[in-house]
């Protein structure tokens, strides 16, 4: 079932920012199996190819959410796609952030740039039980003020501590200027109670995993989603290899003392 | 602790400015501190923010002790204020508590040359990104 693509349409399309899309798309036939966080969909753009991009909410029924960036000749043909568009997906595919390891304990949720989209649909399910947890953090980095996601939904993340940084501030930001690490300094958790998922440029997970741990934040209560080159997202064509990780397979959510060693070697 | 004093600061309060002497520091208790650099044409630019915990202003410590940056107060801010030159004549009677003094503000230099050197890679930036999560 999941090598196949099914045709699914788009049945809304917001723009994010400048360059980056939700498009939710419905089942024109058969239905996907049900994705959880963190999880994602091979998204072909029929005459052009097909792209991994991870669920960024999951709107109930049989819906999908994504939010695509336009980088490539298939995620800019997906962003400029209209509603009533075709496209086929396949999937769900890969591991998720499994949010139930971190019942109990002080949340935090740490996203860079694009990477906060698929923490969206995390929040979401930790927003839907609010009781099962401790402290909710949900920290955010972005190039510039017009590039932050879902800025209309940071109000009702922000309880009790949410907060966004960005690295080139225009004339009318009053917000944070730096790194996401800075806001750790802040954000209200206790370190060895703590659960901590991160989601960004690789170079940011591994400088936000090194602060948590400085801080106390054990590393198998570190959950990174990883990027690779991603092609056959069932874990046979290897292009996403991570040493022994294949990463459409074993990940894309790993948990970072698996990870750690892996991200600092220049070839494996 | 005993050469700190409590201050406070309105919101929109210029702190010091690029070039002048660097005779004081701040532990900020709470409230944001935006950093800026006058850039000719463009007026001040924020290159960082500081909130609560963090030291503000670590000029003084090396010649030529003048701020290298200006500082305006993003809101309210509360803090611990330090007399530099009391602080460094202190650190000069006292090796012990001098080495972890300057021990102190080394990290928090170390940390904000970290994240302005991770800044200058634009890791934000759609070249070599991702749509969203894994690789397209």
């Amino acid at each position: 079932m999941t090598l196949v693509p099914l045709p699914y349409r788009v049945v809304d399309r917001r723009a994010e920012t400048h360059d980056t899309v939700t498009l939710v798309l419905e089942p024109a036939g058969e239905a996907l199996n049900p994705f959880v966080p963190g999880q994602f969909a091979m998204v072909y753009a029929f005459g052009i190819g097909e792209i991994p991009v991870s669920v960024s909410r999951l709107p109930g029924g049989q819906r999908l959410a994504h939010t695509v960036r336009a980088v490539g000749a298939v995620s800019r043909a997906l962003c400029g796609l209209p509603a009533g568009a075709a496209v086929g997906v396949r999937g769900p595919f890969g591991t998720n952030w499994d949010p139930a390891v971190a019942r109990g304990q002080d949340l935090l949720i740490i996203g860079g740039g694009i990477g906060l989209a698929p923490l969206r649909p995390l929040i979401d399910s930790v927003l839907a039980e609010p009781y099962a947890y401790g402290r909710l953090n949900v920290l955010a980095g972005a190039r510039t003020p017009g590039d932050l996601l879902y800025r209309d939904e940071f109000p009702a993340w922000g309880r009790p501590f949410g907060a966004a940084t960005v690295d080139r501030p225009s004339g009318d930001w009053t917000g944070r200027v730096g790194v996401v690490t800075t806001l750790l300094d802040e954000a209200l958790f206790t370190p060895a109670n703590t659960t901590a998922f991160v989601c960004g440029p690789e170079v940011m997970i591994r400088a936000t995993a090194r602060a948590l741990i400085h801080r106390g934040v054990r590393p198998d209560r570190i959950r990174v989603s990883l990027e690779r080159n991603m092609r056959c997202a069932t874990g046979h064509c290897g292009h996403c290899q991570l040493g022994p990780l294949l990463l459409c397979r074993d990940g894309p959510v790993v948990r970072y003392d698996r990870a750690e060693p892996l991200l600092t070697v220049r070839e494996l | 602790m005993a050469l700190a004093r409590e201050t406070a600061f309105p919101g929109a309060t210029r702190i010091f400015e690029e070039g002048e002497k660097a005779d004081r520091f701040w532990i900020i208790r709470s409230g944001t501190v935006a950093l800026d650099v006058q850039v000719p044409g463009r007026g001040r630019s924020v290159v960082e923010t500081v909130g609560a915990g963090a030291l503000l202003g670590w000029s003084w410590l090396c010649p030529p002790q003048q701020w290298h940056l200006g500082a305006e107060t993003r809101e309210p801010v509360r803090a611990w204020q330090f007399d530099a030159g009391a602080v460094r004549n202190l650190c000069a009677e006292d090796p012990v508590l001098g080495l972890a003094l300057v021990t102190v503000v080394a990290e928090t230099i170390g940390d904000r040359l970290r994240a302005t050197r991770t800044r200058l890679l634009d890791l934000y930036g759609p070249q070599g990104s991702q749509a969203s999560g894994p690789t397209p």
